[in-house]
């Protein structure tokens, strides 16, 4: 389940992600917060759990990569983990909350600060251009 | 800037790009990376000077930059430029669905 909101703040956007899972709060910390555990299912990094350590992920994609510089904004464990996300001169913060329910957790994701200049309609004019924009993406991430 | 200016770029990135010869050559960029005019000329349908006037107008563009070394030019794609054309919020819930799906499958292996 994913849907979009409109972020507090005047003037930018949100990606906003939730789900419940049957898992412990501690257990989803660990897969969140411990490099290697990131790695498998998000990106290679060199995350710390530090308040304003600053790390790298990289990802890799058809002899293309890229890299996103982040910086630690929150953690408080087993509850709420935030950091920034700049890629492409597109500068954003990522906060992960987790909430305990009964039989797991609700983990939600908030990707938030994106300028609505940047989030164009591509609409008509994109017809007939889906592979090449597959492979823009790819291009975009690299810079 | 204004949403009406960005609008303007978009519609120009999508114009200079519009042209199947400068698609061909700045997807070749992409992929191979730096190029020379010369190079870039062969395996190209068109003249040298067509393509140097095409690589101009990708540069005018903002989607590729040049160096001069020696005789010759060389150029490479600015990904940058590819900026207004891509819907970041699009882009992003999708990258997290997936994610998420990643997440929810590595829990299921991991230790509690």
């Amino acid at each position: 389940m994913s849907k979009e909101t409109e972020t507090p703040q005047a003037g930018t956007r949100s990606v906003v992600i939730e789900r419940v899972m049957p898992h412990p709060p501690e257990k989803i910390w660990r897969a969140l917060t411990q490099s290697a555990m990131m790695a498998e299912w998000l990106m290679p990094n060199d995350f710390e759990a530090k308040q304003g350590h600053e790390f790298k992920m990289t990802w890799s994609n058809n002899g293309y990569s890229g890299v996103i510089d982040s910086k630690v904004t929150a953690i408080e464990p087993h509850s709420k983990l935030a950091y920034t996300w700049a890629s492409m001169g597109v500068d954003t913060l990522v906060t992960f909350t987790l909430v305990p329910e009964a039989g797991g957790t609700r983990l939600r994701m908030e990707q938030s600060g994106f300028d609505p200049a940047n989030k164009q309609a591509l609409g008509g004019a994109m017809h007939g251009w889906t592979g090449f924009l597959e492979k823009l993406e790819t291009v975009v991430g690299k810079a | 800037m204004t949403t009406a200016a960005q609008n303007q770029i978009q519609s120009e990135v999508f114009r200079i790009l519009g042209d199947p010869t400068r698609r061909k050559l700045f997807e070749r960029l992409a992929r191979e990376g730096e190029l020379t005019v010369s190079a870039l000329t062969v395996g190209s349908k068109v003249s040298q000077p067509a393509v140097s006037q095409h690589l101009a107008a990708l540069k005018l563009a903002g989607l590729v930059s040049d160096r001069r070394e020696g005789r010759a030019i060389h150029y490479s794609v600015k990904p940058e430029g590819l900026k207004p054309l891509v819907n970041w919020v699009e882009h992003y819930t999708q990258f997290w669905a997936d994610k998420f799906d990643n997440l929810e499958a590595f829990l299921n292996k991991m230790d509690n």
